[in-house]
């Protein structure tokens, strides 16, 4: 099974078995890590905000617009800036590295 | 601000489809319900969040978008008029010395009912509010997430943050008021209504406003009066604003509010009940649909329509303890099918 690595608000890091098929949203919300995902992963909030390891940010399928455009719900948005339950976990993704973005 | 009180059957604190279909259940028994709702709008989380995404597991209903599912709701309930209180937040809530409960809200109105339905779903949306060091001190006096008169921003200098159609429409309403008026949004695309985009781009362009493509960093000012702003611009630069109004628009948030401190007994921010009625740990308040907590309890729109309709069960014995409850279906009582206006 692939692996997640996420690093949360407090800069510690974990890794997270991640089941192929699931959004990296879930693994971390299942893994019980502080993110609220409020609209349920539907990309009708922004809520789970991450960070992606720029290393990582070339080899992901590129946003859709209306992650884009749900992105301006959330605050110090980067260039590496994700909605992570738009990241759906592959085989390919093993190792993926991503922050918690900070809460608004 | 009313004296008056409003007595009811039920007060169902939350519009979103389990507090709507509620209304239903609590309807075919004869009981009336008014509902609270901090939005502007019916709805809950359908209307506000996804009114256009599809859902596929309402049972019977192969697809419906958020809207439509709120839609057929209230078409459902028409015939037992439901009172809508929106833009009301439930802040208190008090047992009466004769029994039942008071419910007071934001706006102060009151109700006095023997049961109260808490169908909250994730709690109230409220707005996102600036997360920034020392935003708190000028929330209020020159940072505003919302606009109660335009007149309070005459002749200043107006910042207003955001790219939806709460941003773009206060700019383009505050423009001929403000002595300057700026917006700033992280990058050049919007997702307001196209016609107010191209307004807004037509001031730019006349050198009446400006448009700033960045986000802000920090805030400057004493004493809760903002003096300017810091943008981050794409480039990275960063550039300084005039400012002492700020409107942010940053969208809203759900968080459990004021019932947190109801005396309810709660779960990791859930409140818990019973599953035979969905009682909480309050004798007649219950709560229902996402916001309630049980062993197996799933957060589906159709787990909450089932425990509408046993809640109403026991309600029913709260507000008519005098009376038998026969149970009836639609489809063959005459007695439902005159309250439902069919017959």
């Amino acid at each position: 099974m692939p692996t997640i690595r996420v690093i949360d608000r407090e800069g510690k890091l974990r890794e997270l078995e991640a089941p192929v098929g699931w959004s990296v949203m879930e693994v971390i919300r299942e893994a019980g890590l502080p993110i609220e995902a409020a609209c349920g992963g539907c990309c009708a909030c922004a809520t789970c905000h991450v960070y992606v390891d720029p290393a990582w940010l070339g080899r992901l399928e590129p946003p859709h617009a209306d992650e884009t455009m749900m992105l301006d719900e959330a605050f110090q948005v980067r260039d590496e800036s994700r909605l992570s339950c738009q990241i759906k976990v592959t085989p390919e993704l093993d190792g993926l590295t991503v922050t918690l973005a900070p809460e608004f | 601000m009313t004296d008056s009180v409003v007595e009811t059957d039920m007060v169902i604190i939350g519009a979103g489809p389990v507090g709507l279909f509620a209304v239903f259940e609590a309807g075919l028994l004869g009981l009336r319900c008014h509902l609270v709702d901090n939005l502007d709008k019916i709805g809950g989380q359908c209307a506000e969040l996804y009114p256009d995404k599809p859902i596929y597991d309402i049972p019977a209903v192969p697809r419906c978008t958020g809207q439509q599912l709120i839609d057929n709701l209230l078409e459902q309930i028409r015939p037992f008029e439901p009172v809508f209180h929106l833009r009301e937040q439930a802040e208190r809530l008090e047992r009466r010395p004769g029994g039942g409960w008071r419910v007071e809200t934001s706006a102060g109105t009151v109700f006095e009912s023997p049961v109260v339905v808490i169908a909250a779903g994730a709690g109230s949306f409220v707005p996102r509010r600036l997360p920034l060091p020392g935003a708190e001190t000028f929330e209020g006096r020159s940072l505003f997430y919302a606009v109660r008169r335009s007149e309070a921003f005459r002749d200043h200098r107006v910042v207003v943050a955001g790219g939806g159609d709460s941003a773009l429409d206060w700019v383009l309403a505050l423009q001929p008021l403000a002595r300057s008026i700026a917006l700033v949004h992280r990058r050049d695309e919007f997702r307001a209504a196209p016609d107010s985009v191209e307004r807004m781009r037509r001031l730019v362009a006349e050198g009446r406003m400006r448009l700033v493509i960045g986000q802000i960093t920090a805030l400057e000012g004493v004493e809760g009066q903002l003096t300017g702003l810091r943008v981050k611009l794409q480039d990275g630069r960063e550039e300084r604003l005039d400012c002492d109004r700020l409107l942010a628009f940053y969208g809203l948030k759900m968080e459990l509010g004021p019932l947190a401190d109801w005396g309810l007994e709660l779960d990791r921010g859930l409140v818990k009940v019973d599953t035979e009625a969905f009682e909480t740990s309050l004798p007649g308040v219950f709560a229902i649909g996402d916001i309630c907590t049980y062993p197996g309890k799933l957060k589906l729109i159709l787990s909450g329509f089932h425990e509408a309709a046993l809640m109403c069960q026991k309600a029913f014995r709260y507000c008519r303890p005098e009376e038998r409850l026969v149970f009836r279906y639609t489809t063959s009582s005459t007695d439902l099918q005159k309250k439902l206006g069919v017959i």
